[in-house]
């Protein structure tokens, strides 16, 4: 059988990449680095939502400030790039606005956990319906390359020159303390089980938090001498360790160090949405009926009495 | 039943700050998240018991910068949404509140101002916010910010807030103030059907001929929700039409003057003012919220002692009451501005006086109120 | 690739997918992951280039791909992608 370029078609009808169906097509080509995992995000993300014919009307992206948060400018869904560390609490209350919306967070690591990290803990405290997808470039990308609350110690950064003196996050870790019910890790390099993670992700209620760790070839990787995106995806593949329900204690990032992947965590809890709804019900008497979330009222106001000013 | 709806139809006796969650509920308002803060705590808890029934959400974030966050993604999910803070807070807001005038996203910032800087007086009053609310967040923008001097007006001026939100698409401060907002008074509800209320400007248009920041010429776009199928994008970077970032001179220069422009073009119709007998006046004393309570006396001293001086009071602080200032500083001797700060709307009196009249500051830092004889003698000399 | 010493019984029914590797020549970035992660090792550099500069993948092995979709999901700039063409006995042939 004969396999063909795109430059001689077999056909009249040209064959598009399937993702195009879910991107601004009058975007691309988009903004990151040769070798960057995020476009890898994009793909697993296009391809879960596919997957599960949700409907596109009803996801919203919600990302921050970064080379991960320029996600929402290529993805046609209903997206808001919002200020930076605070796509969490925006997609809260968009989603208890809407309780319809399936929310989708996409950000970077500095975005959802330095600046953002208060609205990350609370978020999954009250396990917030919504999807946490934090690609880790172990670095502040979009700004030039400054540490990031995931540089492992001694990892070189343009503000670490002498190399990185903090102990980093273990995200799984703090989302897992934190109450997210759903935790996983996988690389850019684990294409399939990210996308599977996503998928159960969308499919489940709650806080489900999914931690991407992905090259950076441009500032990360050129900084610490760790060689291209080529040489990274080399590192993880022989690196990473997939051991699903591990003691995420042990799931430190360190430079050179092993990187443990897998999905931590899986478990059910009454979700914010579920919460705020009880509250509703203990707001009225016994005998009378439960109210539901229903902002509706508020767009449903006819204008009277117009003024003249 | 009215309260199904919201509207607490009925003659009350409520703080200034009850006043503000009534008002905003009766205007429509159905998501409520805030932090508390003295003195404007008791409007979070009110709407913690009013919403519930309703099936409205109120909820306290970890933070004031939550807060603002969580009420711009509510609008956008379609819900009409107020946040209620003090100084202290709005400087944490203020990045967010740029976000919400740069994608023009209506919702309601309550401040019930206090003494400050930083800390300052947790529960006393002060009016040093005002410059925050225009100046506050980086860039330009167009500001509205509305003061009442009442519980009633509490009541009142946040249905207005809310409707001008909608009108305009952009976040409405309410500027009251700690002896305001907890004063209490009488506020008489009127009935649901009774209440002037502006619904969302959202599109007729269908997905695919939408564009999100195309404008008429009144230089405001039509809005839509999340969740219609629309495909919006909304970003705080400089963005075209569509909503995309495009980040050069000439869209910022478009964009950045239609921001400012649809307030400034429209602040015949936005600006309240009250006027008592600035007509062929010598003096005119301009003041706003608990400051305009109290200068009565002292001008009905100065009428007797023969200084016909007159009083307008500013409903609306942003934007300025530019036009009126210039019509009466043509005719008037000088203004006696009367305001607990250190001279913040006295500076926009005196760029409009533009050196035609006099204009002259009597300040207050806060916990208290200048006394009659001060702005008396201020009087005396403004109409020398 | 190894060649299996024991033949399974139902080779004779086993059958496998054929892909047509699609690529967007003008959009890959040289990244060399697709060529690099592909199973069934059916990529390689050009040596030719493309407006912006980089070596887009081409076909090493035109027959070996069985349409498993990770080029597709790997690629950040979506610019590869296989379609199904059909499904052939797999013959005992060689892993």
């Amino acid at each position: 059988m004969t396999t063909q370029t795109k430059e001689k078609p077999d056909t009249c009808e040209e064959i598009r990449h399937p993702i195009e169906k879910l991107l601004r097509m009058d975007r691309i080509p988009h903004i990151w680095c040769p070798g960057c995992g995020i476009g890898i995000v994009v793909n697993a993300l296009g391809q879960a939502i596919a997957d599960l014919q949700l409907d596109p009307k009803k996801i919203a992206i919600v990302s921050g400030i970064g080379c991960t948060g320029r996600v929402a400018g290529y993805v046609n869904l209903d997206s808001f790039h919002t200020t930076h560390g605070r796509a969490i609490p925006f997609a809260t209350g968009l989603k208890l606005a809407n309780p319809e919306l399936t929310v989708i967070v996409v950000s970077g690591d500095g975005d959802l956990l330095a600046i953002g990290g208060n609205h990350f803990i609370h978020a999954a405290r009250r396990n917030v319906d919504i999807n946490v997808i934090c690609v880790n470039n172990l670095i502040y990308g979009m700004t030039g390359g400054q540490v990031s609350p995931t540089t492992p110690v001694k990892g070189i950064s343009s503000t670490t020159p002498y190399g990185s003196f903090e102990p980093p996050f273990n995200l799984p870790y703090l989302a897992m303390s934190s109450g997210a019910v759903y935790v996983t890790r996988y690389t850019a390099l684990h294409v399939r089980r990210l996308k599977k993670s996503i998928r159960k992700s969308l499919s489940r209620k709650g806080f489900c938090f999914m931690e991407v760790v992905s090259p950076c070839p441009t500032v990360y990787s050129r900084r610490n001498r760790l060689g291209t995106g080529l040489d990274m995806m080399r590192y993880y593949h022989d690196n990473s360790i997939i051991k699903h329900g591990a003691n995420p204690e042990e799931a430190d990032i360190s430079l050179g160090s092993k990187i443990i992947v897998g999905k931590f965590r899986e478990v059910d809890k009454p979700t914010f949405t579920d919460m705020v709804e009880s509250n509703l019900r203990h707001s009225v008497g016994k005998d009378e009926k439960a109210p539901k979330i229903d902002v509706s009222h508020s767009l449903n106001n006819k204008p009277r009495l117009k003024k003249k000013r | 039943m009215t309260l199904t709806k919201g509207v607490f139809t009925g003659v009350h006796f409520w703080q200034g700050d009850i006043a503000v969650a009534e008002g905003a509920l009766a205007a429509g308002c159905r998501f409520f998240a805030g932090y508390p803060i003295t003195p404007a705590s008791e409007v979070a808890e009110r709407m913690s018991k009013r919403l519930p029934p309703i099936g409205g959400v109120a909820i306290q974030m970890e933070d004031e910068i939550g807060s603002m966050a969580a009420i711009l993604g509510a609008s956008w999910g379609g819900a009409k949404s107020m946040t209620a803070t003090s100084g202290p807070g709005i400087s944490l807001m203020l990045e967010n509140i740029g976000l919400g005038m740069m994608t023009e996203t209506p919702c309601v910032v309550i401040n019930v101002m206090r003494g400050g800087p930083s800390t300052g007086l947790p529960t006393d009053w002060a009016q040093a916010d005002i410059m925050q609310a225009k100046w506050g967040s980086h860039g330009d923008y167009g500001c509205i910010a509305v003061c009442p001097d009442s519980p009633q007006e509490c009541f009142d001026l946040t249905v207005e807030a809310f409707n001008l939100s909608e009108q305009y698409r952009l976040p409405v401060f309410v500027l009251t103030d700690a002896a305001v907002g907890h004063m209490t008074e009488r506020v008489l509800v009127p009935e649901d059907d009774k209440l002037d209320i502006t619904p969302r400007r959202l599109t007729s248009k269908k997905p695919g001929e939408y564009r999100p920041y195309d404008y008429g010429k009144n230089l405001v776009p039509d809005g839509v929700i999340a969740g219609q199928g629309y495909n919006i994008h909304i970003t705080g970077l400089t963005h075209d039409e569509k909503g995309y970032p495009v980040m050069t001179a000439e869209v910022q220069d478009k964009l950045v003057r239609r921001l400012n422009d649809k307030i400034r073009n429209n602040a015949d119709k936005i600006v309240m003012l009250d006027e008592k007998n600035t007509e062929n006046a010598d003096v005119v004393v301009v003041s706003y919220g608990i400051a305009g309570r109290i200068v009565g006396p002292a001008i009905e001293m100065a009428n007797k002692e023969g200084i016909k001086t007159g009083f307008l009071r500013m409903k609306t602080l942003w934007p300025f009451c530019e036009k009126r200032i210039r019509e009466l500083s043509e005719k008037v001797n000088g203004f006696v501005v009367v305001e607990i700060n250190y001279g913040q709307m006295a500076l926009e009196v005196e760029r409009c006086a533009g050196g035609k009249s006099k204009v002259l500051l009597q300040e207050h830092m806060g916990a208290g109120v200048p006394t009659t004889q001060q702005i008396l003698e201020k009087i005396r000399k403004a109409a020398k | 690739m190894k060649k299996m010493w024991r033949r399974p019984l139902d080779s004779q029914d086993v059958k496998v997918p054929v892909g047509m590797v699609h690529i967007i020549q003008d959009r890959c970035k040289g990244c060399g992951f697709c060529i690099e992660y592909c199973p069934r090792s059916t990529l390689r550099e050009s040596v030719k280039f493309n407006a912006k500069g980089y070596h887009y993948p081409e076909l090493d092995k035109p027959d070996s791909c069985v349409n498993c979709g990770l080029c597709e999901l790997i690629c950040p700039e979506f610019a590869i992608f296989s379609t199904f063409c059909e499904e052939v006995p797999a013959n005992g042939k060689g892993a």
